[in-house]
């Protein structure tokens, strides 16, 4: 948001420097929404941005943590990279966990930070940290900018390189002296970009493999991954699937890339995930992975993993494909690509009418279940009853815990990019603020953050941008006065120890969200809950509702740790 | 198992910061790398020679390094027919009638002495690196006061014959 200036000056009319030229190259990468936060050594950025009045927007956060994961929820909704500016030293490293968050989700993100002048670089100045060398693990590229006329080059890069092949975040770090340096106008924004080449297209002669395979596949599965989302594949997905009669699970990331109310679905697979999914990923015989990378929460051990299957994986990241799991038919591809060269050939499929009869009648008998407590709301019924109201087509974020996993299993997704949560880093505070750039990616959509009253409690201070901004962003705290899912390992594994699990004080989220001059609302009772979610979803503003639900509940099914993807506990009540 | 891998990579800052980070967050055991220019203005060449439990351990490696946007090439040379050579500096303790007997130890390796002080003398060897390991167990008993070495670096012969008879692991 901008304030405008008294007295525009015609010197600054003429005046063009690093920073004039960076923001014009946001202009020219049609950069809509920035998320970011000033400081001294990104000055010269924000008056650039003060003088030039850009034809995009910056979203001032309160924390640059907020500012990045909002940035991961408008990148997962728009599927375009999400932009984000903070100062040096303090500034970048708020990023930090966001930047790991990003790399681990595979979000395409492109990160600026400013930098100390760079005569001083090395010299432990004030608010220089080291962010090269500290983002290198973290990011898919990182850049400094050493000279002012390779920034133009650099952006472009920056922008090619988080968004095509396997995306991810890439960190762009500009010295003060480079940004409030005068420059001209005319700049070289060619790649130089000769050992970045991601492979879009499959090798024929593994998709020949593949479809052999399938031709043999007598309990053949699907497991579809945030890549078939990423490549804008879920109609190819579904084709492959409905034209095969395949069943299909998927990861948690990858919810949403295949109709979730679908008959061939499974459901969720992984730790968390149904009987049915789990179950069919030890049973089958050809496992076609496409665009998830076999994480461990997944997996489970890897030893009972898919143990009589040919494991078929498609991805666009080689370097996936072998990792954890040992692959017989390796695809190096865009899932796009791979489905429809999939779709081109022409397989013969051995009748598998059992083994979809078998995951039918599973389906039926080992359904996700859940106890409706005497007293406390059951955070389960609350997140169905969330999932009714929207009519199954808001965006949901969640943060990371109980309600994430009550969520990913109780809110079904028939669309992609409506599923925004934290999976291979799981950071708390994420859900909120990525609700917040969501909502700004889809300003028309219904937007809902689901968050528990811890993680919630680590970035709510963004409750200003939806005040600011009146974004009609509805947060629902499953309030169930613990870090619940903490609490939840120490019950079943611990021997009920909670330790420092037990939030004894909370605030008053009513009062909290009045603060901000926010409607705040408290449930506790069932009967109330169907009229307040009518009443919010038609509301047009931000909205917090304190859901005070059972603490004691657990998240089951579960596939304890260490334990094999057979050997599910609480599959039934 | 001992790999020596080969890649070239674009000479940018931060690029033997970004692979050694790497590897050694993905747990890769390396013994030795040595990092140079090439042929090719701005396109430094690296070779390593690493240790790695199996056929999938290695597999990964390659993919990880291929995967750096500033590599432009991954090759394990292993078994390859290469010439690969390591230098290294001995400082043994000597003097007089020593100086005589270590001369004959170190000749048939072709290695030479480059510095000599009152009481210590200074050997270069180049060689494969078992041929160095060698010298240096030969030179142990007259006490080495101090060692270093490039590590291995390689590359193809200009010949590939059909069926390679060198085998190169055990040299490494
Ligand atoms: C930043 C961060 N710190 C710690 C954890 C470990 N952790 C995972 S779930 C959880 C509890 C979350 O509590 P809450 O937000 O109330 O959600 P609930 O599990 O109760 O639904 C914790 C502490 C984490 N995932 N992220
Ligand atoms: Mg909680």
């Amino acid at each position: 948001m901008k304030v405008e200036a008294k007295h525009e000056t015609e010197s600054t009319e003429q005046m063009r420097t690093g920073a004039d030229l960076f923001i014009q190259t946001l202009v020219d990468a049609e950069v809509d929404t920035l998320f970011g936060y000033p400081g001294g050594a990104v000055l010269p950025i924000y008056d650039a941005l003060y003088r030039s009045n850009p034809p995009f927007d910056h979203v001032l956060s309160r924390h640059e943590q907020g500012s990045i994961h909002a940035a991961e929820g408008y990148a997962r909704v728009t599927g375009k990279a999400g932009v984000v500016l903070a100062t040096s030293g303090p500034g970048a490293t708020n990023l930090i966990t966001g930047i790991t968050d990003a790399m681990m989700d595979s979000i395409p993100l492109v990160i600026f930070t400013g930098q100390v002048a760079s005569g001083v670089i090395g010299t432990d100045a004030f608010q220089e940290s080291d962010v090269m060398g500290i983002t290198t693990p973290i990011t898919k590229y990182n850049y400094q900018v050493k000279q002012v006329s390779d920034l133009p080059r650099i952006v472009n890069e920056a922008f090619h390189i988080a968004t095509t092949g396997r995306p991810g975040p890439v960190v762009v770090d500009i010295p003060k002296n480079v940004s409030a340096q005068l420059t001209g106008t005319e700049f070289s924004k060619d790649f130089n970009l000769p050992g970045y080449q991601p492979n879009k297209k499959p090798n024929p002669l593994q998709i020949v493999k593949l479809a052999d395979a399938l031709s043999r596949a007598k309990k053949p599965l699907l497991l579809a991954g945030a890549g078939v989302v990423f490549a804008k594949a879920t109609e190819e997905l579904k084709k492959f699937a409905e034209k095969y009669q395949l069943p299909v699970t998927n990861t948690l990331l990858g919810l949403g890339s295949f109709p979730g109310t679908h008959p061939l679905h499974l459901g969720m697979a992984g730790m968390h995930g149904t009987y049915t999914a789990n179950t069919a990923l030890y049973e089958c015989d050809l496992l076609i992975n496409i665009g998830a990378r076999f994480d461990d929460r997944l997996t489970g051990n890897l030893e009972h993993f898919a143990p009589h299957a040919k494991v078929a994986h498609i991805d666009i990241d080689p370097a996936e494909i072998g990792k954890n799991v040992a692959t017989e038919i390796p695809v190096v591809a865009d899932a796009k690509e791979a489905l429809q060269a999939l779709l081109q050939s022409v397989v013969e499929l051995p009748d598998h009418e059992v083994w979809k009869e078998t995951l039918k009648l599973n389906k039926a008998e080992f359904p996700l279940w859940y106890e409706k407590p005497e007293q406390k709301l059951s955070p389960q019924w609350l997140i169905k009853q969330v999932y009714e109201q929207s009519k199954g087509d808001a965006i949901i974020t969640t943060d990371v815990g109980q309600h994430q996993m009550w969520a990913a299993q109780f809110y079904t997704f028939d669309k992609p990019n409506r599923w925004v949560t934290s999976g291979g880093l799981g950071t708390m505070g994420f859900g909120f603020p990525a609700a917040i750039g969501a909502q700004l990616g889809a300003p028309d959509d219904l937007v809902v953050s689901i968050v528990g009253d811890g993680g919630f409690q680590m970035t709510l201070q963004e409750l200003s941008i939806l005040k600011e901004r009146n974004l009609p962003v509805k947060i629902i705290i499953v309030n169930n006065e613990a870090l619940g899912m903490v609490r939840q390992w120490q019950e079943s594994f611990y021997e009920e120890r909670y330790s420092e699990s037990l939030l004894t004080m909370n605030p008053d989220f009513v009062k909290l969200a009045e603060s901000y001059g926010i409607r705040g609302l408290r449930i506790d009772q069932e009967e109330d809950v169907i009229p307040m979610l009518q009443d919010i979803f038609s509301y047009n503003g931000p909205v917090v509702v304190d859901c005070r639900v059972e603490q004691k509940t657990c998240v089951y099914p579960m596939i304890a740790p260490g334990k094999g993807i057979h050997e599910m506990i609480g599959v039934k009540k | 198992m001992k790999r020596i891998i080969v890649a070239t990579v674009q000479d940018r800052s931060g690029v033997l910061n970004r692979i050694t980070g790497m590897l050694q967050k993905r747990q890769f055991n390396i013994d030795s790398i040595s990092v140079g220019s090439s042929e090719t203005e701005g396109v430094s060449k690296m070779t390593f020679v690493v240790d790695v439990g199996d056929h999938q351990k290695l597999e990964q490696l390659t993919k990880q390094l291929n995967k750096q946007i500033d590599v432009l090439k991954v090759s394990d040379i292993t078994d390859k027919a290469i010439v690969a050579r390591e230098l290294a500096l001995i400082k043994v303790g000597g003097s007089g009638q020593l100086r005589s007997e270590i001369q004959g130890i170190i000749t048939p390796f072709r290695a030479s002495i480059i510095d000599v002080s009152k009481d210590s003398l200074t050997i270069q060897v180049t060689g494969k690196p078992d041929k160095v390991e060698a010298l240096i167990s030969l030179l142990k008993p007259y006490g080495i006061k101090e060692l270093t070495k490039t590590g291995v670096t390689a590359f193809l012969r200009g010949q590939q014959p059909q069926q390679v008879t060198e085998l190169n692991s055990h040299l490494i």
